[in-house]
């Protein structure tokens, strides 16, 4: 609405009068709405990670005292992660299933990093409804497979993680990680 | 059909929507083409950037209740976490804890300026009454905020404010049980304040809601403080207000920006940087600048029961202004001597802040108690007896048509329509 | 409005002239601070050797609960510097068994604290608590001139003052009763990039460090504050232009 369109008492100014001052108030406009974004995004970005949260989100494990055939499960951001030292024959087992015969295929190479075999790193969440699994302390049932075994709904793993019976749809997933030395892993 | 609103919109989904609620038309006939008088001077921006301070203490006080917790524990742990983890965190509660003071700056130049031009006076007494109401709730909001922190200041402040209440005779202390949820300000207390402090800026809204409709009825005061006689006297709320309101919220946004990056906590006290500690008393107990005078009142009675009555009293006074001031001239333009006592009334506060931000000792006690004691003359005796002794100057015809003769008696309306007043 | 502004300048007069009636205020020397001013920043040579000094002399009995290692990139130390740091202190932590041990820091730790708990903290210090250094520069009446004028302010008591047990003389303590002996001398620490480890300049470097440390968003804020203020006067500038052609005919 420009003033013009109003009984103003003193007559309407002259027309280049009035470009200029729509010019000007297009800058105002703009410069008010980038003001007021700028303002929102403090607001917005306050609820994404804070530096306390985001400097936990990578863990660096020392698996040196991880004797071989057991596992340990550590936290990395607020979810338990299994880190499993296999023993020859585990890996062994973990290769000769056919990739046909599981519910979701993936070669077991393909789970571990190259060169460190010996290592399987998964996120302990049973991929049915969430349940941590069990199978990491030595008095607890492995399963059938060797792995792990889920106590809510009998979901079973093998020791590549992978799901081998039970109502679980997909294996166990993979955190992203790293090995920073042969006995040091960076998770995250 | 019944009840369906006739709109004028000629947008097909504006006019559907405003037929059936009709908030286009309201918006238009309240913001846009509101008539409004012409003669505003930026005294009258003040109500604006009241809103817009409100808006922005709610907005960044959501955001940082989403990371603050209310256990003495941790409360205190928990502000620093904001200032140094949170993204932007230290941006939010800057801009909260110094938006409450700029929240008083802009509310008391406000009030001053329906002091001065008497825009207090009938039909608008009960616009000036939820006006006080609407001081009171932010005062409340303000304590209980500066509490949340769990510093030195916060402890103490709640302790000495809450133990006010124990001046009211037999069932003080139980009140001040109460109002602590135990035997001292605790965990109780703080948890406490922290739900009222989230709770009480939604009912300032609400109430800043009835203060602007009660606005929009009977209209706007202007300088002259004279009613506007017809369109020649007004004009409608947009463009012209709209723009000149804009302009009062750039060197407001400056002003708070500059204290905002710059001197964060020029406005705080030191000892709030210090935990909240209940065996340790800090060396002087104060509040938060706009508290000042209050504060000064209550210290220079030498009771109790009597300082914290006219401490109470200083506000309850506010309420009947409208009745005490019996002129039935608004604008102090008009009032030669109303136009001086105002100021002498400033000083006075202006005196009773700094007294109360010194130990109530020598000099200060005296000044003190005749600061005191010119804040309740001026209300309770002076403005009684102003408005029937005092000769005003003769007002002016209209808005349109400011100019006095030398004689002193309006123009006759027409005459001055050539030589326009300049704001 | 004679009496008017009379009234106003007589208030503001007082004001001003407060001061005087104040009780013998001490007067802080001032200095001048690279973080002074509306484009200050922290003078990370300075930062980092006074860093050295809070590791080496302060953090014996003072602690920084609210700092973490991490925030040591804003004076400038490297990821690994910082790791290096972190790991040479052992943070209290539970084993497996639940039982008390202890683990080597990490960059996400707070800077660990030389006492358990405030009881421990007192009973060390001959009651007195050696106040936490997180926020210390926003705590005190004068910041960073406070510290450095408290740190160099120690002296032989005069002749006519009566000096509690176990307590300090200090021209800038309130009371000037202080119960931390001389924490500073000549030499104490030997800094790694040359420069003299007198009083003075370690009192400079070790407020530049505890200035940081309360403020870590400074740099960041005022940074932000110039653009914004600029952004904001220029806006507002052509707002008034606006406003005065829109009401250009109505005057």
């Amino acid at each position: 609405m420009s003033a013009s369109t109003h009984d103003a008492p003193m007559g309407a100014p002259h027309g280049e009068d009035i470009g200029k001052r729509d010019f000007l108030k297009l800058i105002a406009g703009a410069g008010a709405a980038v003001g007021l974004g700028a303002l929102a995004w403090p607001l917005i970005d306050s609820m994404n990670p804070s530096s306390d949260v985001l400097a936990l989100s990578s863990v660096e494990l020392d698996i040196a005292p991880i004797p071989e055939g057991s596992g340990i499960t550590i936290v990395w951001r607020g979810k338990p992660i299994f880190v499993r030292h296999r023993t020859a024959a585990e890996i062994k087992s973990a290769r000769d299933v056919k990739l046909t015969e599981l519910t979701e295929p993936a070669a077991d190479k393909d789970r571990v990093k190259a060169g460190h075999e010996a290592w399987l790193v998964v996120i302990g969440i049973c991929t049915h409804l969430g349940c941590v699994p069990l199978g990491n302390k030595p008095t607890d049932s492995r399963g059938d497979f060797g792995g792990w075994l889920c106590p809510c709904h009998g979901s079973q793993y093998d020791t590549s993680g992978r799901v081998r019976r039970g109502p679980a749809p997909i294996n166990l997933p993979l955190p992203p990680y790293a090995f920073t030395s042969d006995t040091k892993i960076k998770i995250g | 059909m019944p009840g369906l609103h006739k709109s004028e919109f000629t947008n097909p989904v504006v006019n559907w929507i405003d037929t059936r609620l009709p908030v286009f038309t309201m918006l238009t006939k309240e913001y846009a083409v509101f008539p409004t008088p012409r003669n505003f001077n930026y005294f009258w921006n003040f109500g604006a950037l009241a809103m817009i301070n409100l808006m922005i203490m709610i907005a960044t006080g959501i955001f940082l209740a989403m990371n603050y917790t209310p256990n003495t524990l941790m409360a205190f742990d928990s502000v620093e976490r904001i200032m140094r983890d949170v993204n932007y965190g230290w941006l939010l509660r800057y801009v909260h804890a110094n938006g409450a003071s700029m929240f008083f700056v802009v509310v008391y130049i406000h009030m001053f300026r329906s002091l001065y031009y008497g825009s207090y006076k009938a039909p608008r007494e009960l616009l000036w009454m939820l006006g006080v109401v609407i001081l009171l709730l932010m005062m409340a909001t303000a304590f209980m905020g500066y509490v949340l922190p769990w510093g030195q200041m916060s402890y103490w402040g709640a302790t000495v404010i809450t133990n006010l209440f124990s001046a009211i005779p037999l069932v003080g202390d139980s009140i001040v049980t109460f109002l602590w949820g135990g035997f001292s300000v605790d965990n109780a207390t703080l948890n406490r304040f922290f739900s009222l402090h989230y709770l009480l800026p939604f009912v300032i809204t609400g109430v800043v809601f009835l203060h602007i409709v009660a606005l929009h009825i009977t209209g706007s005061n202007n300088p002259l403080g004279i009613d506007p006689k017809g369109p020649q006297d007004t004009l409608p709320f947009h463009p012209y207000y709209t723009i000149k309101d804009s302009v009062g919220i750039g060197v407001y946004l400056i002003v708070f920006a500059v204290l905002v990056f710059f001197a964060p906590n020029f406005l705080g006290h030191v000892d709030n940087y210090v935990p909240a500690n209940p065996l340790v008393t800090p060396a002087d107990v104060v509040p938060e600048w706009y508290f000042l005078p209050f504060y000064a009142i209550l210290r220079s009675v030498p009771s109790k029961l009597g300082g914290v009555t006219l401490m109470f009293g200083a506000i309850a006074v506010l309420f009947v202004l409208p009745w005490l001031d019996t002129s039935p001239i608004r604008s102090a333009r008009f009032r030669p001597i109303y136009r001086q006592l105002i100021f002498v009334l400033v000083a006075a506060i202006i005196v009773l802040g700094m007294v109360g931000g010194h130990p109530p000792q020598g000099i200060w006690v005296v000044l003190g108690r005749i600061a005191t004691a010119y804040y309740f003359l001026h209300f309770l005796v002076i403005l009684p007896l102003l408005g029937k002794l005092e000769r005003p100057l003769p007002l002016p015809e209209s808005i349109s048509s400011p100019v006095i003769r030398k004689g002193g008696g309006p123009l006759p309306y027409g005459a001055a329509a050539a030589p326009m007043e300049k704001n | 409005m004679r009496l008017a502004s009379l009234a106003v300048l007589g208030a503001l007069a007082l004001c001003t002239a407060a001061p005087a009636f104040a009780e013998d205020e001490i007067k802080l020397p001032e200095q001048i601070w690279s973080f002074d001013g509306a484009f200050g920043t922290y003078n990370r040579a300075s930062a980092q050797r006074g860093f050295q000094v809070y590791k080496e002399v302060c953090s014996a009995c003072h602690s920084i609960k609210e700092g973490y290692y991490r925030n040591l990139t804003g004076i400038g130390l490297s990821e690994e510097q910082i790791k290096a740091i972190a790991a040479s202190v052992t943070i209290p932590t539970l084993n497996d068994d639940g039982q008390p041990a202890e683990r080597p820091g990490l960059p996400s730790d707070h800077f660990r604290s030389p006492f358990p708990n405030e009881r421990a903290a007192r009973a060390a210090n001959n009651g007195a608590l050696p106040p936490d250094q997180s926020v210390i520069e926003k705590a005190r009446e004068g910041g960073a001139d406070y510290i450095h004028a408290l740190l160099t302010g120690y002296a032989e008591p005069p002749a006519d003052m009566k000096m509690a047990a176990g307590m300090n003389y200090n021209k800038y303590f309130p009371g000037h009763q202080i119960a931390m002996a001389q924490p500073i001398h000549d030499g104490q620490v030997t800094y790694s990039d040359g420069t003299t480890a007198t009083v003075e300049q370690m009192a400079l470097d070790v407020t530049t460090f505890l200035s940081f440390i309360a403020n870590p968003e400074m740099e960041q804020r005022k940074q932000m504050g110039v653009k914004i203020v600029i952004f904001l006067a220029l806006l507002t500038g052509v707002t008034y232009v606006v406003k005065r052609r829109v009401w250009s005919d109505v005057h």
